[in-house]
Formats: C-alpha cells, structure tokens, sequence
C-alpha cells in the first residue's frame, strides 16, 4: 500500500486556510440516551470510542448546516459568494441525491461558480484540499470547501456496534493562494467490504432482487488497522519531504475513534497535547470531522500562525490522505 | 508459537511475570476487542502475514491456532 504518485507539494501552488466555520445540529444524544435504546453503556462506549455524546440532525438540515459553515468561513476570509471560483461538497450524500449539496448551497449563497460533490468518504477532506490546490495552482483565487455529513441517516439504529460512534455537522474552510503546503497526498486501497454503505435497491420491475433498506456495515477491527496503518503511511512520506514527527505542531487526525488517535500517538512518541480531540462531544462525522475540530482550534486560539499542522484522514474505499501546512504569518 | 505470543502479550501489558496458557481468555487478561487488534497488528509485523480477527477468538490457544494456520 505504498505510493507516492499523487505526493506533489513541492510542485504546487501554495494553499492557506483564509477562513474556517462550523455548525453542529442542535439536538444532543448522550450516550446514557443510546443505553435506553439499545443494549450498551456509557463506560462500554467510553472505553472503546472516547465518545461522550453526539449531535444528529432532527428537524434541521445538512444543508442548513453546510450553509450556516460556509457563511462562517466566508465571513472570517472576507471574501462574498461572488468571489468564489468554485464550491467544493464532501459529502457522503446530500438533502437530494441530485442536485449536488454544493449545488443547493451555491443557491443559498448566491454563488454562481462551479459546485460539485465529492465522495472520498471520511477522507474527503484532504481530496478536497487536494482539488483545491489543483484549481489555486491554475488561476482560481478562492475555494469553498465544504464537509457536511449525516451520518444519523445511514447508521444502523439497531446495531449497537455501530450506530454509537456516528454524528452529524458540517465544517468549512476557504482556501487561497499563500500560506506554505508542504504535503498534500491522497490515495485509495480499493476494498468494499470492510467497510460500506449499500445504496438502496429502487423499485425496478425488471431488477430481480428487492433488498430491505441497506446501512451502514463496518468490520471494526479491520478498518481499525487500515486507519493506524495510513496515518503511519502519511507522516512516513512527510517525513520523506524532510518533516519529522517533533516538526508537527498539531496533529488534526480524523476524529474516528479516540484509540485510532492513541494509537497513532504512541508510535510517533509525541506528546498528547499535539493531538486535539472533540470526538467526546461529536462523535464521528465522516469528512466534517477535520474542518469542525479546525474551526473550534482556531477560534479557541490553539491555532496560532507560524504553526506547522498535520492534517490525516481515513475512510471508506478505502481512502486515504495526509496534508502538511504551516500557518502563515498573515493568516 | 505460544511462547512468542506470551511474549508479545506480556509486553503489550507491561506484566513481564504474567501467567499466560493457552487456555487464558483474553476477557481474563482484559483485553476488549480493540486491544485485541493492536496485539494482532504487532504480530503481523513479527510474522509477516495479515491476520483477520475473528470473533470466535476467545482464548490465547485459539490465537496460536489461527496463526498456525496461516504460517
């Protein structure tokens, strides 16, 4: 699983983050709430996931999401719908399966640029950073992207494996030319079996199986491995580019499961306030999770510039990516 | 075999002197699922093979058999 075809940093225009917003349903579900549906505990999800709680979506929408953290990072960059080059959806699906989410927030916001989805699942949002940077190096002077996942809709309510790890929100960022990117690197190991989300079967008369609603499947120890493995695979070709591990100041990983996080913490010896978590308080939110936990890192002041970041995201694919960036003076 | 997974057991706890059959349960040693599979990931890395954990593995014996069966 090692590849180095798309790892070019060095050959990039630069990217810097601009502006950053968040925007979480309002309903909370604690994991006290999960025990009197279905048969587990706090202290059994605690000890396996660090989850305390998560927000899902009830009579909101992700697209009121999606829209309320991009207007937040718009607002923070400066920059209005009409400066915007092109607006970038990492969703696994939106409020309609067509239009695009991008598209329906494009609307919301009066922009009239490119909008298009795209699906790298959990890892979305380093394929998304790795679009923009593509667009930034030719000629585009502001991205939009958005990551806005909910996952309520396709978890599995009745297995309690895994319908506890799972949140909504959406988080957002735009991003410009500037900054210094140092890696920025996807990949895919190609496996749809550890780890899937069924589409639905439609009402065909000439398709021959009729299957019941699909959800979510995640074989849980399998993806556990893959996840620590590609996050040790991004910093080994970071490390590649000349950043080690004492380099990093921030290690972003995406917010899966707190000891995918540890795990990780553990081989490169660094300490654990290098790696900030809000997965207590979210839960898993796919590709939102990286922008969300930004967003809150930024605002609290943890973010400050000149600080080199590690971004690491895993997912569904399975998909893979690790991005380097060090905060500019001027951000 | 069980020696090397003794081994490999007694580090991942950090109990040098701790008393490990094949017959020891991993529910005794209080490994939950996850730890279960960062002990399977360092012996994978010792053996050089992928190992798939299965959920019929309940004791330390049916972990030397599973490998066994995959050397």
């Amino acid at each position: 699983m090692d590849s180095e075809h798309i790892n070019s940093a060095a050959a990039r225009t630069n990217l810097r983050i601009a502006g950053t917003g968040a925007a979480l349903p309002e309903r909370c579900v604690t994991n006290d709430e999960l025990s009197r549906l279905l048969d587990t505990s706090d202290e059994w999800i605690v000890t396996r996931t660090g989850i305390r709680e998560r927000r899902v979506v009830t009579t909101d929408t992700i697209t009121q999401l999606a829209v309320t953290a991009a207007r937040q990072a718009l607002a923070e960059a400066e920059v209005n719908a009409e400066q915007l080059d092109v607006i970038l959806c990492s969703t696994l699906e939106g409020d309609t399966k067509t239009p695009s989410l991008a598209c329906v927030v494009a609307g919301e916001l009066g922009a009239h640029c490119a909008a298009f989805d795209v699906n790298a699942a959990c890892a979305g949002f380093i394929y998304a950073l790795d679009i923009a940077s593509r667009y930034l190096q030719t000629g585009a002077s502001n991205v939009l992207i958005i990551c806005a996942e909910q996952m309520s809709r396709h978890a599995d309510w009745t297995d309690r494996r895994t319908c506890v790890l799972f949140g909504d929100g959406a988080g957002a960022v735009v991003a410009q030319r500037g900054g210094e990117l140092r890696h920025l690197h996807i990949s895919t190991d190609g496996d749809d079996a550890i780890l899937n989300i069924p589409t639905n079967s439609g009402n065909s008369p000439f398709a021959p199986d009729k299957q019941p609603p699909q959800f979510l499947h995640m074989d849980g120890g399998e993806v556990y491995k893959f996840a620590v493995k590609a996050v040790l695979r991004e910093l080994d070709l970071a490390a590649r580019s000349g950043i080690n591990a004492e380099d990093i100041d921030l290690y972003i990983i995406h917010q899966a499961n707190r000891r995918i996080i540890d795990a990780v913490r553990e081989r490169t010896g660094q300490p654990p306030e290098k790696f900030p978590v809000n997965i207590d308080r979210t839960g898993n939110m796919s590709s939102a999770t990286i922008p969300v936990l930004l967003h809150e890192l930024t605002q609290s002041g943890t973010v400050k510039s000149g600080q080199t970041l590690f971004f690491a995201a895993f997912g569904a694919g399975l998909t893979s990516g690790g991005c380097v960036l060090t905060i500019g003076k001027d951000d | 075999m069980l020696e090397k997974i003794q081994n490999v057991l007694r580090t991942h706890l950090d109990n040098e002197t701790l008393e490990i059959t094949a017959a020891t349960t991993f529910e005794e040693l209080d490994l939950d699922s996850l730890d279960l599979v960062e002990l399977v990931m360092s012996l994978e890395d010792e053996f050089g093979i992928g190992i798939e954990v299965e959920e019929t593995l309940v004791t330390v014996g049916d972990l030397v058999r599973l490998i066994e069966g995959l050397l």
